[in-house]
């Protein structure tokens, strides 16, 4: 357990000073940690609305409020914002630079300054992608080629902003890096170290190399658009399968930058409302950087119905499932951490159990997609978006919201209003399940994404789904709510309301500037609970 | 409970079975998993403060078995999709050859005996075919539900797939790749006729039956050809405009070109509007409607012209 030598002499907290320029030039991995939240969550909000919209469209059959056009650049607004400004920097970014430095028992990243112009560029590239909206682009967030080329809307601004977006998030995992390398505090070996840890040092990892690989591709997608140089459109010459190829190559392991983080809260949360150790510690912390290596060599599990060949498929398909293995491990060691424990039912619980529930159905139904056969059908239909859904949702977002009310007290030094905050879990939980769960039903009836109309069969299987997402819209509205109210009204938090042993918990909420007085000498995993009779592991 | 459509080729119920398999794996998990979740959950609430708890920290054995039991369920479940999906790569030898051309935003096959339709694929029952594939444009992808197929079509490059019709009867055909503006327009049936009528069709014996039907008028015949041909896809007929200029209130009028000139709708210019889209295109309209030169004969765009004039 880690020993309390922190120091108790007063301290300045993070958030005391007030004014933009103490924000915005703060090097503060605290302070660039709650810019990433508001940015990220500015933009879970409005890409949010946006597919509010798109459900809405889908209420009936026809034209419901919007032409065919504004439906395509809606859910293409609405996946490229989720993905690039929000799920991909997501629980890493704002998290990550919140805790990492906390739970290690260091006062900052390896490279602060590095830290804060990450943030800058993701601004950035946020503005650009912003100035996209003055033409919208209606590619969807794959900007698959040709038709990427061929549209007369802005793509060029919009996969500039991406490429920006992309370097920082490579200069965020490079000081995830080395900061985990060289800041751990005296004592905090890898096998101590909490398990959020391990799962930040995977995404890091393929951060830093994925990353590169979507920008030399949008590059080159832009150069295609402006010198009509034929990498892409077979028109010039091109392969427009060469460009599926380097997207996904980037844009699968990317599915693991933005689940890896939620694992790692997962991990957290569960052992300190269990009151148990991390069952299977070494299982956990490994399968993350399994999934994060086997990851890169699953990408054309996307393209078994492109044209590419049948050898190539069976490849991919063989090695798709080799990353279930350590996805499955993760679910059946946290539900064991709960065997015999003295389970508390708060609200970050509420959300970390959920995520085992959604996030297994989104594993299981990837299972289909990544079988040869069954993928044939199921490819492009709603099945692979409510998979998709399942898990970003289902495991992200549900990994973000307990991260939001597990560590909302050591952030702001606030409690928020528990009942309300559990109304909203359930509204979230109910309303996800209703809009999302209905349509692996119509994909398996062969219902295609992306359209803007459909036959009338699918009708009442659509207006169900765009029922729900008014339920998970509620939800949603009224978390943020309670916690927005809570920034002012909210009790004062204590230094540890959850009794975690983590190092975070052991000094004030919120944390005082340089976090600890005296950098900890660590002695002890941080999973230290129950009553120790006989050891294992 | 079966959410699958109806089964209507050779593939589509070894594809099923594969779906069931993997369903009845999915779902011993998904109860397993939430079974044990929720009776965890209520067994092991906190009763008070003080409540002891074990300290468990792993299980090699139990490790050992989680890891073990899935990668053999889910090599069985990969060979098993294996299997399947080279039957459905691999088209027998005496299937009958009909080439697709997928462009923005309609369907063209090309058949052995000269034929060519419009967003219909007209086949024979329990006679395989094989459709040799490509676009003229961005990516499509020709899906069937009903047939469990679905193959992207490209440009430069030449995409197969193959298929046994079962049933008699029309089916669903849908662009499943997007392909832009009117991606969810790009909508087909295929036909599956009993030998005998297919073969009636193939010898071009239908289209005089038609004849025979004949009382059909040129409005008549137009309207079916703006269903049949794909013209909806683009251009509604109650005035709102969409991918391309609404057909109601438009013969008679002027239009406004890309440059600014304007010029009324008349017969000719809607005829070379079909058989040349870009050559006087509306002002804040796309190029992108394809040439049906080759494809309406001429008695069939005159029919058109005469359902345009009726849309006022």
């Amino acid at each position: 357990m880690a020993n309390h030598t922190v120091a108790e002499t007063i301290h300045v907290p993070y958030l005391e000073e007030k004014g933009i320029l103490s924000w915005i030039l703060s090097t503060d991995h605290k302070r660039i940690g709650i810019m990433y939240l508001v940015s990220i969550s500015t933009f879970f909000v409005l890409a949010g609305i946006a597919a509010l919209l798109v459900r809405l469209e889908l209420l009936s059959p026809g034209k419901t409020i919007v032409d065919a056009h504004t439906y395509n650049v809606l859910f293409t607004f609405h996946g490229s914002a989720m993905v690039f400004l929000f799920i991909v920097p997501g629980i890493a970014a704002s998290f990550g630079n919140f805790l990492i430095p906390l739970m290690i028992g260091a006062r900052d990243v390896a490279f602060p300054r590095l830290n804060l112009l990450s943030y800058w560029l993701y601004l950035l590239g946020t503005v650009i992608i912003l100035f996209s909206l003055l033409k919208p682009a209606d590619t969807g967030w794959t900007f698959y080629t040709p038709y990427s080329i061929q549209t007369g809307t802005d793509v060029i601004l919009l996969t500039f902003g991406v490429f920006v977006l992309g370097f920082s998030s490579i200069l965020t995992g490079l000081n995830f890096i080395v900061t985990v390398h060289k800041l751990r505090a005296p004592g905090m070996t890898w096998h101590r170290l909490p398990l959020f840890i391990w799962s930040s040092y995977a995404t890091a990892i393929l951060q830093l190399l994925a990353t590169p690989v979507l920008g030399i591709t949008l590059l080159l997608l832009i150069a295609e658009r402006v010198f009509g140089i034929g990498f892409f459109d077979p028109a010039k010459g091109g392969d427009p399968i060469l460009f599926q190829n380097f997207f996904w190559f980037y844009s699968h392991p990317a599915v693991y930058i933005m689940i890896i983080p939620a694992m790692g809260v997962i991990s957290e949360v569960i052992p300190v409302f269990a009151r148990k150790p991390i069952f299977g510690y070494k299982a956990i912390a490994y399968s993350s950087l399994a999934i994060a290596l086997i990851s890169f060599l699953v990408w054309a599990h996307h393209m078994f119905v492109s044209g590419m060949s049948e050898v190539a498929a069976t490849v991919f398909s063989f090695l798709t499932f080799l990353v279930a293995i350590p996805t499955a491990i993760k679910v059946f060691n946290w539900l064991a951490t709960l065997y015999k424990g003295s389970i508390e039912l708060r609200t970050p619980m509420l959300y970390a159990l959920s995520f085992i529930f959604l996030f297994t159905i989104g594993g299981l139904t990837g299972v289909f997609l990544g079988t040869l056969a069954a993928d044939v059908h199921l490819h492009d239909t709603y099945f692979v978006v409510a998979h998709m859904h399942y898990v970003m949702i289902g495991g992200t977002v549900m990994g973000f919201f307990a991260a939001l009310h597990f560590w909302y007290p050591k952030m702001f030094g606030k409690m928020y209003n528990e009942a309300v905050a559990k109304v909203a879990w359930f509204l979230v939980f109910v309303g996800f399940n209703v809009t999302f769960f209905p349509q692996f039903i119509l994909g398996m009836e062969g219902m295609p994404r992306r359209y803007a109309d459909y036959p009338p069969q699918f009708h009442t299987l659509h207006e169900i789904s765009t029922i729900g997402s008014w339920i998970l819209g509620l939800g949603i509205l009224i978390m943020a709510l309670n916690l927005l109210r809570s920034l002012t009204n909210g009790e004062k938090a204590p230094d540890n309301p959850f009794n975690s042993l983590s190092l975070e918990w052991q000094i004030p909420s919120p944390p005082p500037h340089e976090n600890f007085e005296k950098i900890p000498h660590v002695t002890d995993w941080t999973y230290g609970y129950g009553k120790k009779n006989n050891q294992e592991g | 409970m079966n959410w699958l459509p109806e089964e209507a080729s050779n593939l589509a119920r070894n594809v099923d079975t594969v779906i069931w398999f993997v369903t009845i794996i999915s779902l011993v998990f998904f109860f397993l998993i939430t079974v044990v979740l929720v009776f965890f959950a209520i067994k092991y609430r906190r009763k008070s403060g003080e409540d002891e708890t074990p300290y468990i920290t792993g299980n090699h054995f139990l490790e050992t078995l989680w890891t073990i039991v899935p990668s053999i369920l889910v090599l069985v479940i990969f060979a098993y999709g294996f299997i399947v999906f080279k039957q459905m790569r691999t088209p027998p030898q005496e299937a009958l050859e009909v080439n697709v051309i997928g462009k923005q935003w309609l369907w063209q096959f090309q058949y052995d005996n000269g034929k060519t339709t419009i967003n219909e694929l007209y086949v024979q029952q329990n006679r395989p075919v094989k459709l040799i594939m490509r676009s003229e444009d961005v990516i499509h992808s020709f899906f069937v539900p009903a047939f469990r197929v679905k193959q992207d079509l490209l440009g430069g490059m030449y995409t197969y797939l193959w298929f046994t019709p079962t049933k008699v009867g029309v089916f669903d055909l849908y662009c499943a790749e997007y392909c832009g503006a009117a991606h969810s327009k790009m909508l087909g049936k295929v036909i599956v006729m009993s030998p005998e009528a297919y073969e009636r069709w193939r010898k071009g014996e239908e289209r005089e039956e038609q004849k025979g039907v004949a009382s059909i008028s040129p409005v008549q015949l137009g309207e079916q050809l703006y269903q049949q041909r794909g013209c909806n896809a683009c251009h509604t007929i109650d005035g709102t405009p969409s991918v391309g200029p609404s057909w109601k209130g438009l013969f008679g009028h002027e239009v406004t070109l890309q440059d600014g000139t304007k010029v009324t709708a008349d017969e000719n210019y809607i005829r070379e509007s079909i058989l040349e889209p870009q050559a006087k295109l509306v002002k804040g309209y796309q190029p992108v409607m394809p040439s049906f030169k080759g494809i309406l004969t001429d008695e069939e765009i005159s029919a058109i012209i005469a359902y345009i004039k009726t849309l006022k």
